[in-house]
């Protein structure tokens, strides 16, 4: 339970609260579209129940004429589930599960910005959805790795034939990824930590 | 064709009711002036709860008696972050909490930072 208080606010449960020697954060995003396991994937390995930050977007009606000067406005929440591992007694980890359409990543800013890296996670039933968000990345120049979530039932494709239909550069690690369990899901990230680890070593810059 | 352009929002847009919102920010917008406060920037109260403050922002104090990043606050306080920074913004300035940034964005993370995060990971 949250405890709430006199202000009515909800805080942080007493299990979690970082130490008061936390004194750096840093963040993954995890992007997909809907339904494909962000938010269980945060949750297999989050230490904090996963929570939920929201936006609201509001947009223009389109092709609504026929009443002239009354503006047609929607309003859509937007909703973020992130989670919480703790590195160590200074270092924080925080993921985000981030809506696979791009137009939202505007709601929250610098979502990427200052990220270490991305783990887009797939859908093998909706593939489409995630030809969008590499491209999106690679123009942003977040470093990224695939997670295929295999649902049950979902088509099984040989990995080669993913990365062709992806058009993915051989670089870029795909693992499976079952967003249900812990393992895998802290192996995808190791995968993603390993995968920046070479960017950094044969990066040519040297420090 | 007279209708709205392509969906695109630019700028901030105002979520839920506006009158609460500049009710809440005092009335004052800081377009991205005062430090630039992350998703993951680390936010630890300074002083004990001050009841002379609006709701929102002892509310921020009280939670904040330990590290708490500015997505937390959001989910706990059910603020949309982009109203939550100027409150953020107002007690940074009136030294009621402090920030502890994220750790610096370059092109590539650091070897060590990436050798820290991974031996963490593992004890998962």
């Amino acid at each position: 339970m949250d405890c709430k208080s006199s202000d009515g606010y909800a805080g942080p449960r007493s299990e979690d609260i970082l130490p008061a020697s936390a004194t750096a954060a840093v963040k993954v995003v995890i992007v997909g579209g809907f339904g494909v396991g962000k938010t269980t994937l945060v949750g297999s390995v989050s230490e904090i129940r996963p929570l939920t930050t929201e936006e609201t977007m509001t947009q223009a009606g389109v092709g609504v004429d026929d009443l002239a000067g009354i503006e047609h406005k929607t309003e859509t929440t937007v909703a973020m589930d992130f989670g919480r591992i703790s590195i160590n007694e200074q270092l924080v980890l925080y993921l985000f599960g981030t809506p696979g359409q791009e137009r939202f990543w505007f709601l929250w800013n610098g979502l990427f910005e200052g990220a270490l890296g991305a783990v887009v996670l797939l859908d093998t039933r909706r593939m489409e959805v995630s030809y969008d968000v590499i491209g999106r990345l690679e123009e942003r120049g977040v470093p990224f790795v695939v997670g295929v979530n295999a649902f049950p039932g979902a088509p099984r494709y040989p990995t080669a034939e993913l990365r062709a239909a992806m058009d993915l550069d051989p670089s870029v690690p795909m693992v499976d990824c079952d967003a249900r369990d812990r393992a895998s899901c802290r192996d995808t990230l190791l995968t993603l930590m390993r995968y920046l680890y070479t960017l950094t070593t044969v990066s040519p810059e040297s420090p | 064709m007279s209708g709205p352009g392509p969906e695109r929002t630019s700028g901030p847009q105002p979520p839920g009711n506006p009158d609460r919102l500049y009710i809440l920010t005092g009335g004052q917008e800081r377009p991205a002036a005062t430090p630039q406060l992350d998703l993951v920037t680390l936010i630890v109260s300074r002083a004990e709860s001050d009841t002379g403050l609006a709701p929102e922002l002892a509310a921020v104090v009280r939670i904040c008696d330990f590290p708490l990043s500015v997505a937390e606050i959001s989910a706990y306080l059910e603020l949309p972050v982009s109203t939550l920074t100027p409150l953020l913004t107002e007690l940074l300035s009136e030294g009621k909490v402090e920030a502890r940034p994220p750790v610096p964005a370059a092109a590539l993370p650091d070897v060590q930072l990436l050798e820290a995060v991974m031996h963490g990971l593992q004890k998962l």
